[in-house]
């Protein structure tokens, strides 16, 4: 079965964001002052073949751990989706 | 004393570090190729800086899984010399030979300039010839070289006495205003536990001579040299 990913990765909450906070200060002096908060991230779109739905998602986990995401600074998430291979 | 430099696919001090050590130091010293799986017979391990693999993903993160790292690891773990500098040091952090990670600078721009670093630590093999608080005046090159750790790793590094330079004024003050890149505590350059491994942003490489308008950086070379010969 073939699968596809979408990963997200971003600083975490504790990790200062300095791309983020120049970025919301432009948004704020465009005039959006409804922006409160903004994060930068990474985002992969990964399409991969496994046996089950569950195994596509460890070895998910695995990639992000080895090399996708820094564990020292970031944190990540994903969702996945069955496609046609 | 032997010494190679590891060079990878956007290595650009490579060279550099191969000319201080040869002609500067004069310490018989080899290129290695990234794809190399075997580190010849050496006793210090150079990673120099540069843009390894276009710094894409994350800087060093790539350069991380070259074939020649495992020797690197290997080498390092049995108690031999490693110096990571500049992108060298962000390669052993994803490697995890030294701790914390490195995030955008502070400003959010590439800083190319003379800074001053203090020496913190001088019981190391990379920092013998200069006394506890002496500063030294080494260029940095770094867009990545805000250093940031956890506060429990902090402590670890000032309980295992591992922060070797910080960023600092001429005179050895420390200060907002003398931390070009927002780094954690002002932390310039660390060592592993160990410390056989050192890892710094500035360049002493490009500070070996005076022709380059500081020598204060071939101090270092000159401590490796003295303590391994």
């Amino acid at each position: 079965m073939q699968f596809k990913a979408r990963i997200h990765t971003s600083l975490k909450k504790s990790v200062l964001d300095p791309q983020g906070q120049t970025t919301l200060h432009a948004l704020e002096s465009m005039g959006f002052k409804e922006a409160k908060s903004l994060r930068i991230g990474k985002y992969f779109e990964l399409v991969l073949e496994a046996e089950t739905r569950v195994k596509a998602e460890e070895r998910i986990h695995v990639m992000c751990d080895k090399l996708l995401h820094n564990p020292v600074i970031e944190e990540y998430s994903f969702e996945i989706q069955e496609v046609p291979s | 004393m032997k010494a190679a430099v590891i060079v990878f696919p956007g290595s650009n001090c490579d060279t550099d570090c191969f000319h201080a050590l040869k002609d500067v130091v004069k310490v018989p010293v080899e290129y290695v190729w990234h794809k190399e799986r075997t580190l010849p017979k050496v006793d210090l391990v150079v990673i120099p800086g540069g843009f390894s693999y276009g710094d894409y993903l994350r800087t060093g993160a790539i350069a991380r899984f070259s074939p020649v790292m495992e020797s690197v690891i290997q080498h390092a773990q049995s108690g031999r010399a490693v110096i990571g500098i500049c992108n060298g040091f962000q390669i052993l952090l994803e490697a995890g030979l030294l701790p914390g990670a490195m995030l955008r600078n502070k400003t959010l721009e590439f800083v190319c300039k003379h800074i001053w670093i203090r020496t913190e630590e001088n019981l190391t093999i990379f920092t013998g010839q200069m006394d506890p608080g002496e500063t030294l005046c080494v260029p940095i090159a770094h867009g990545e070289g805000n250093y940031y750790c956890d506060e429990d790793t902090l402590k670890s590094l000032h309980d295992n006495s591992q922060i070797v330079f910080r960023y600092s004024s001429e005179g050895g003050k420390l200060g907002e205003e003398f931390n070009p890149n927002g780094s954690k505590d002002h932390i310039a350059g660390i060592v592993n536990k160990k410390k056989n491994v050192l890892g710094m942003m500035p360049h002493p490489e490009r500070s070996s001579e005076d022709l380059l308008g500081s020598s204060d950086g071939r101090k270092i070379f000159e401590s490796i040299l003295n303590a391994l010969e």
